[in-house]
């Protein structure tokens, strides 16, 4: 028996393929460029299963290997970060070429060995098949291996365990929820309602103008804390909402005093002694280039507390 | 073309991924080289039970798979509870019990 064309092809196709993936196993710098090179592997070889006449196999390769085993290597590359490269540092002396000549030593002699050994004649799968593959398969696994079935099943239970104990982490400090953050935000006396949004009151709602409170003052807080402190704030005197200047220009009026815009001012309480800088315009920035620590408070998460 | 290049390519796979575990530090990359050493055995196995007719080699490489499976989920575990302790995944990092 010897293989048909098709799969002379399908071999001489894939085998490149599957030498130049894991060559980039070896090789990609990054741990994500590694993985997908591994499933090309895994795929090309489930490929290859089904040619030799066993596509339970080449199913079971691409729903175990591909479809879970690679995909929880994917997870975990998520969790410990895309970025984990390798360090260069060489911890034991002439390590990297004692691995290459190791490997290169071990690739020779099982190529060699394995190419160069005397085989009997290939004998084929197709009596073997002859009730389908997965029936033949079937019939060993549950005919002669019941008990090892039995022990991979135990073993499978256990490694999820394992898995449930190893990653499971003891809680050090009691959780915070939204009542305790609210309860601890009451006994420090902070603010209780949302910050106002920026604008409010005033006459453009962009993010750098101030909202206005009541008596027509800006109150500073509603202006997002990074253009604060980056000194992008826009002036107040000219966004100032004017309906209550109207209003107490109409007061003003109406008891007959003169009506100055100076006066006005002066009635208002308003005069900017202090005149913060017009908002840059976009693209320069008037405050500070270095970047500036926020404090972790805020950036930090619920979990990390 | 005969079978035995099926056993060739496993011997040059088998061997970059024992290169992989040898030459990389990286502790999931390291683990990915062992599975491909795993893989390159299944081909060899699946290979063998077509010269020998014989499914047991197939059943073979499918308790292989099932194996590395649980394999896979333990190693990987122990590499994030490494992570969180050590903030790293580096193999060369990992030598708490070194003086």
């Amino acid at each position: 028996m010897t293989p048909s064309t098709a799969e002379t092809v399908l071999f001489w196709v894939l085998a490149p393929i599957m030498v130049l993936a894991a060559s980039g196993l070896l090789f990609a710098r990054k741990a994500v460029h590694a993985a997908l090179c591994v499933i090309t592997v895994m795929i090309s070889l489930a490929f290859l299963y089904v040619a030799q006449e066993a596509p339970f196999l080449g199913v079971v390769q691409v729903v175990v290997y591909t479809g879970a085993v690679m995909m929880l290597f994917l997870f975990v590359l998520m969790l410990v970060g895309v970025d984990a490269s390798d360090s260069l540092v060489e911890t034991l002396k002439g390590q990297r070429w004692v691995g290459w000549l190791a490997a290169l030593g071990l690739g020779v002699v099982l190529v060699g060995v394995v190419g160069r050994a005397t085989y009997p004649d290939a004998v084929g799968l197709a009596e073997a098949n002859a009730p389908g593959n997965p029936t033949g398969v079937a019939r060993i696994i549950f005919g002669q291996h019941v008990f090892g079935l039995e022990v991979v099943g135990a073993l499978l239970v256990t490694a999820a365990l394992g898995a449930l104990v190893l990653t499971h982490r003891q809680r050090l400090k009691p959780l915070v929820k939204q009542p305790e953050r609210a309860a601890a935000r009451v006994a420090a006396g902070a603010r209780l309602t949302p910050l106002p949004a920026p604008g409010v009151y005033a006459r453009h709602n962009a993010m750098d103008v101030p909202a206005l409170d009541p008596d027509g003052n800006p109150i500073d807080e509603s202006v997002p804390r990074v253009l604060r402190i980056r000194g992008q704030e826009a002036g107040t005197a000219e966004y100032r909402a004017d309906t209550y200047r109207r209003a107490v220009t109409a007061v003003l009026a109406e008891r007959g005093t003169a009506v100055t815009d100076g006066e006005v001012d002066a009635a208002l309480g308003t005069v900017e002694d202090d005149p913060r800088p017009a908002a840059a315009p976009p693209g320069t920035t008037t405050g500070p280039t270095a970047d500036i620590d926020l404090g972790g408070g805020s950036t930090r998460t619920e979990t990390e507390r | 073309m005969t079978l035995t290049n099926y056993l060739v390519l496993s011997g040059i796979l088998f061997s970059i991924g024992a290169a992989t575990v040898l030459l990389r530090r990286n502790a999931i990359i390291v683990f990915m080289g062992v599975e491909l050493m795993l893989n390159a055995t299944n081909l060899a196995l699946v290979t063998f039970s077509r010269l020998h007719g014989d499914l047991t080699g197939q059943v073979m490489a499918f308790f292989v798979m099932v194996v590395a499976a649980a394999e896979v989920v333990v190693g990987l575990a122990i590499i994030v509870s490494i992570f969180r302790t050590r903030k790293s995944a580096s193999v060369d990092d990992i030598n708490l019990l070194k003086s």
